[in-house]
């Protein structure tokens, strides 16, 4: 086997290992449990998610590249900040500064990676502080409550032809990624930059600016997140998106692309986001039941086993791919 | 101090022939700035130059120090931990359900105490190994490794207490966090000692070069024969052991265990000290003491806007910009 083939294969198992987890999760809990599929539950399911997909979709790209961006949490709380502030004159207003104070922290992040040349984890952290340290400031301290007359909450709470609008939007993100990704100049050098980023330098790629945008997409994607928060909840929080980082990165991960670059796909990180946010319906479901009773914090004790099995088996499959090479 | 960072191979030779700036500001830029931040403080804060200021201080950096120092190490071989702030969960989730007989009985108070502080540090001690072994035999980044104690350790703590708040009244145990040694708050005491051996031991001993040499070129260090993977595991296990210590601090600092509280946020105040105090992040230089001063820089930076009326959301700023300069700095050092 080649090393491309061997790489083909382990992104297949990765693929489709989601996939066929999710599958059976879906079956275990459609037998086991009544209304686990009915309507309410998915469409609950589908809007509280919509945010982590958000998040989990431009941690996805950022990874692709071989970098990491963990500031997406506190952007998000921040996001919401801003969006809560600006709710009063209307949904979109709000929608647009959310977005806004999130492209910012993207663009700060862009800069320092790209031009001052340091490293993403240790930049991404630093603007983690810094935009949580601005949200905490914009707000006071405490929660923002957001406007109930200016239409802002149908962004979180809304629907749209029977659909949560939430899931609208990240739906209608993960298309327009997964374009970007497969089908575009842009995406082909996002995957050269993770490959391989001197090689893609030396073959004559924009690889600076591309990082730069991804960054920044990254930042912009956890600000829509945090306003989708806000108008969810009611409430612009800036100590909220504690964790929502290692969240997406476990659901990039679990989704199959490689952390150390040049492999990913944006489907299997959407069936990431579901299959983790899915063990914590299911704990809740199976709490129901009455047979046993697990406290909601073992929900990061079986998310955090999940991660383990995940990347074990995925370590096992390219230790042998190595050997057989 | 001439001990500021231990490099490999030791002593570049090229230093004699001009003065450089920039490989000053490098070599010294955390003692400078800790020195300028404490003459800054004494011309504008009042009643700085106190007892009080400087245990207020000590005590608020303790934790952060002593497992910052299992960060360095860590991080002087290319690695990262994120897992030291649930570990410290762990620790103070375990340590009041053991000396208060919740987990099995006692046969004696004193017995607890000291088991107490045995038992959730070699707990964490060998969660972190855990963490050694995943990265070292499935060879996982150790980001990824240590990210799933980093999800799932803080759960397993919140599982042990049920979220409780655990409140405890022990002067016996809470002398690792209360207590003092001659004036001085006995956490600073063992900080000291911590940071003093670590330092002995990257410096002088083969385990500190062989930790050096994995993170200056592991593929190099392994064809000269250097066990890195016995080596890796040890130095996880040494940041696992120094979180559960830290934690075991905190709990009796605050007479109260939180799970959902103890050690959050702390992987993130460690980096921050190991990254201004000038170790690399890429591993193969480290120096324990700069990881000191860096924390001492974070927390005066933080003392300093508070004591003047900056609120402290204003202080994560600041903080942020601290470590982007000192990172960038180390940086232009390097070419």
């Amino acid at each position: 086997m080649t090393a491309s083939a061997t790489l083909k294969t382990l992104q297949t198992i990765g693929r489709f290992g989601v996939l066929l987890a999710l599958v059976a999760l879906i079956v275990f809990g459609w037998l086991r449990y009544e209304n686990f599929l009915g309507t309410y539950n998915v469409l609950s399911v589908l809007r509280y998610n919509s945010m982590f997909a958000l998040v989990a979709l431009g941690m996805c790209f950022v990874i692709i590249t071989g970098g990491i961006d963990l500031s997406v949490g506190s952007t998000a709380a921040l996001g919401s900040v801003v969006a809560a502030l600006a709710s009063p004159y209307g949904a979109v207003p709000g929608l647009l500064a959310g977005l806004g104070a999130g492209l910012i922290v993207g663009a700060c992040n862009a800069f320092i990676i790209t031009r001052l040349n340091i490293l993403p984890f240790i930049t991404t952290l630093a603007t983690m502080l810094a935009a949580s340290g601005c949200a905490l400031l914009l707000a006071g301290n405490q929660s923002v409550s957001v406007s109930y007359e200016s239409g802002f909450t149908e962004l979180g709470q809304g629907d749209f032809l029977g659909f949560p609008i939430p899931a609208w939007i990240a739906i209608a993100a993960y298309l327009l990624g997964s374009l970007v990704l497969n089908l575009t100049s842009f995406g082909r050098t996002v995957l050269a930059i993770g490959g391989n980023e001197d090689a893609a330098r030396l073959m004559g790629l924009p690889a600076n600016r591309v990082k730069a945008l991804v960054y920044l997409a990254s930042g912009g994607l956890a600000g829509l997140a945090g306003v989708i928060l806000a108008a969810q909840f009611g409430a612009g929080q800036p100590i909220e998106g504690v964790g929502w980082e290692l969240f997406a990165i476990a659901a990039v991960v679990v989704g199959g692309t490689l952390l150390t670059g040049g492999v990913g796909s944006v489907g299997s990180t959407l069936a990431g986001v579901l299959l983790l946010g899915l063990i914590f319906n299911i704990l809740n479901f199976e709490n129901g039941l009455g047979w046993i009773s697990l406290s909601a914090y073992w929900q990061s004790v079986i998310r955090g086993l999940f991660l383990l099995l995940v990347v074990a088996i995925q370590a096992r499959l390219s230790v042998r791919a190595e050997q057989t090479v | 101090m001439a001990e500021t960072a231990t490099t490999l191979p030791p002593a570049p030779a090229r230093e004699a022939s001009r003065f450089d700036v920039k490989a000053f500001l490098t070599r010294y830029g955390a003692w400078i700035a800790l020195a300028l931040l404490i003459l800054v403080n004494l011309a504008i804060t009042p009643n700085f130059a106190t007892w009080q200021t400087l245990n207020v201080n000590l005590t608020q950096v303790c934790a952060i120090v002593i497992v910052g120092v299992g960060m360095t190490l860590v991080i002087a071989t290319g690695g990262i931990d994120l897992s030291v702030g649930a570990l410290m969960a762990i620790a103070g989730a375990l340590a009041p359900l053991i000396f208060l007989g919740k987990l099995f009985p006692l046969p004696h108070p004193a017995i607890g105490i000291a088991l107490a502080f045995v038992l959730p540090v070699l707990v964490t001690g060998f969660l972190g190994w855990c963490n050694g072994w995943l990265i070292t035999h499935l060879r996982i980044q150790p980001i990824i490794a240590t990210l799933v104690l980093f999800i799932a350790g803080r759960g397993i703590a919140q599982v042990f207490t049920n979220g409780n708040l655990q409140v405890f009244n022990l002067p016996e145990f809470q002398f690792i966090g209360l207590g003092r040694v001659f004036g001085i708050p006995f956490q600073a005491v063992l900080m000291v000692i911590i940071v003093a051996v670590a330092a002995w031991m990257l410096k002088r001993t083969v385990f500190g070069r062989q930790v050096l040499a994995i993170g200056g070129n592991e593929r190099a260090a392994r064809l000269a024969g250097i066990p890195v993977a016995t080596v890796k595991q040890r130095v996880y296990l040494i940041s696992g052991l120094l979180s559960g210590i830290a934690g075991l601090i905190v709990i009796a600092r605050n007479s109260a265990a939180d799970a959902n509280l103890v050690g959050l946020g702390m992987e993130l105040d460690a980096i921050a000290a190991v990254a201004v105090g000038g170790t690399l992040l890429t591993g193969g230089r480290a120096t324990v003491v700069g990881t000191l001063v860096g924390a001492l820089i974070i927390q005066l930076v933080r003392y300093t806007l508070l004591a003047n009326g900056v609120p402290d959301a204003a202080a994560l700023v600041a903080k942020a910009a601290i470590i982007v300069l000192a990172v960038w700095l180390q940086r232009q050092g390097q070419r």
